[in-house]
């Protein structure tokens, strides 16, 4: 049963990850990452952490994926790309690349597998959100720390990057109405001498 | 219970995807969106591993990957609107100010 679930998510996962990159819009491509994100929140499941379950459908279904949507549509650049690209052997080079570095994982991975095989531990919860509240607060305190300075210098890095220095953007916007707007009362006003 | 080898194997598959997500896509959004597909290849092997060991660092290990990533969306996202203020596009190739 457990296989079952786990076939099906992984096919979930699978399409939503080339779906993602291969969709044009990137409304549709967030979307897709949003059904990617889901399935591995299953696979949490699956392994036994439930707080991560909750962690990830919060976060990052959550948080991150309203972020990117609402970036998406806020700078309209759903379709930013419909030019050729400028290096025409770039994606061939990439899927090779790409297909390269699976081979090396998966080499590397069942090479360390099979010489030095993880201990068999059966009977261990590690379920229990507890266990990871202990360890973190106990253990691993201080990078608990450190990752509150890091959202806190997040928090001032996004602030400084969108500041708008002295209201310069109203000022720029400004002259340029202007511009706009000289050069047509005077058209106006001759054609109506031509006229009269 | 699925063994953990087949984790580790759609682990590895999700990486390359997002991979060549980063290397093929043009629009900043999208390899952003790359980028975290790949982060979070990267924290099911970690749960995969963590269940195999039995151990809980391996979960611990997520939480913190998941509370950076969120700092790293925030300032990325920061990022790009910015570019896109000063230069109205958010394809990669157009902002290639450094390039030799």
């Amino acid at each position: 049963m457990e296989f079952i679930v786990f076939v099906i998510t992984a096919i979930v996962a699978l399409v939503g990850a080339v779906a993602m990159i291969l969709s044009k819009n990137a409304v549709h491509s967030a979307l897709f990452l949003l059904l990617n994100f889901v399935a591995i929140a299953i696979f949490y499941l699956l392994l036994q952490s439930p707080f991560l379950f909750a962690i990830q459908l919060t976060l990052y279904a959550g948080a991150i994926i309203v972020l990117f949507l609402f970036v998406v549509m806020l700078l309209g650049a759903e379709r930013d790309e419909d030019s050729k690209d400028r290096i025409a052997w770039q994606r061939p080079l990439a899927l090779v690349l790409g297909l390269v570095l699976l081979g090396e994982a998966l080499y590397i991975f069942f090479n360390q597998f099979a010489t030095n095989p993880p201990p068999a531990v059966e009977g261990v919860v590690l379920s229990d959100p507890t266990l990871i509240g202990e360890s973190l607060f106990t253990t691993y305190l201080l990078p608990f720390e450190i990752t509150a300075i890091i959202l806190l210098a997040a928090i001032v890095g996004v602030v400084v990057l969108n500041k708008r220095e002295d209201g310069s953007d109203v000022e720029a916007h400004q002259p340029i109405e202007h511009v706009e707007q000289q050069p047509v009362t005077p058209v106006e006003v001759e054609t109506a001498k031509v006229e009269g | 219970m699925v063994p953990t080898s087949y984790y580790v194997i759609l682990s590895a598959i999700l990486f390359t995807i997002g991979v060549l997500g980063v290397l093929t896509r043009r629009n900043a959004l999208v390899m952003f969106m790359s980028v975290e597909l790949m982060l979070n290849s990267a924290n099911l092997a970690f749960v995969a591993f963590a269940r195999e060991r039995a151990l809980i660092e391996g979960q611990v290990l997520v939480f913190f990957v998941i509370t950076v990533a969120a700092a790293e969306v925030a300032v990325g996202l920061a990022l790009l609107v910015a570019i896109f203020r000063s230069r109205r596009t958010t394809d990669i190739d157009e902002v290639s100010m450094l390039k030799g």
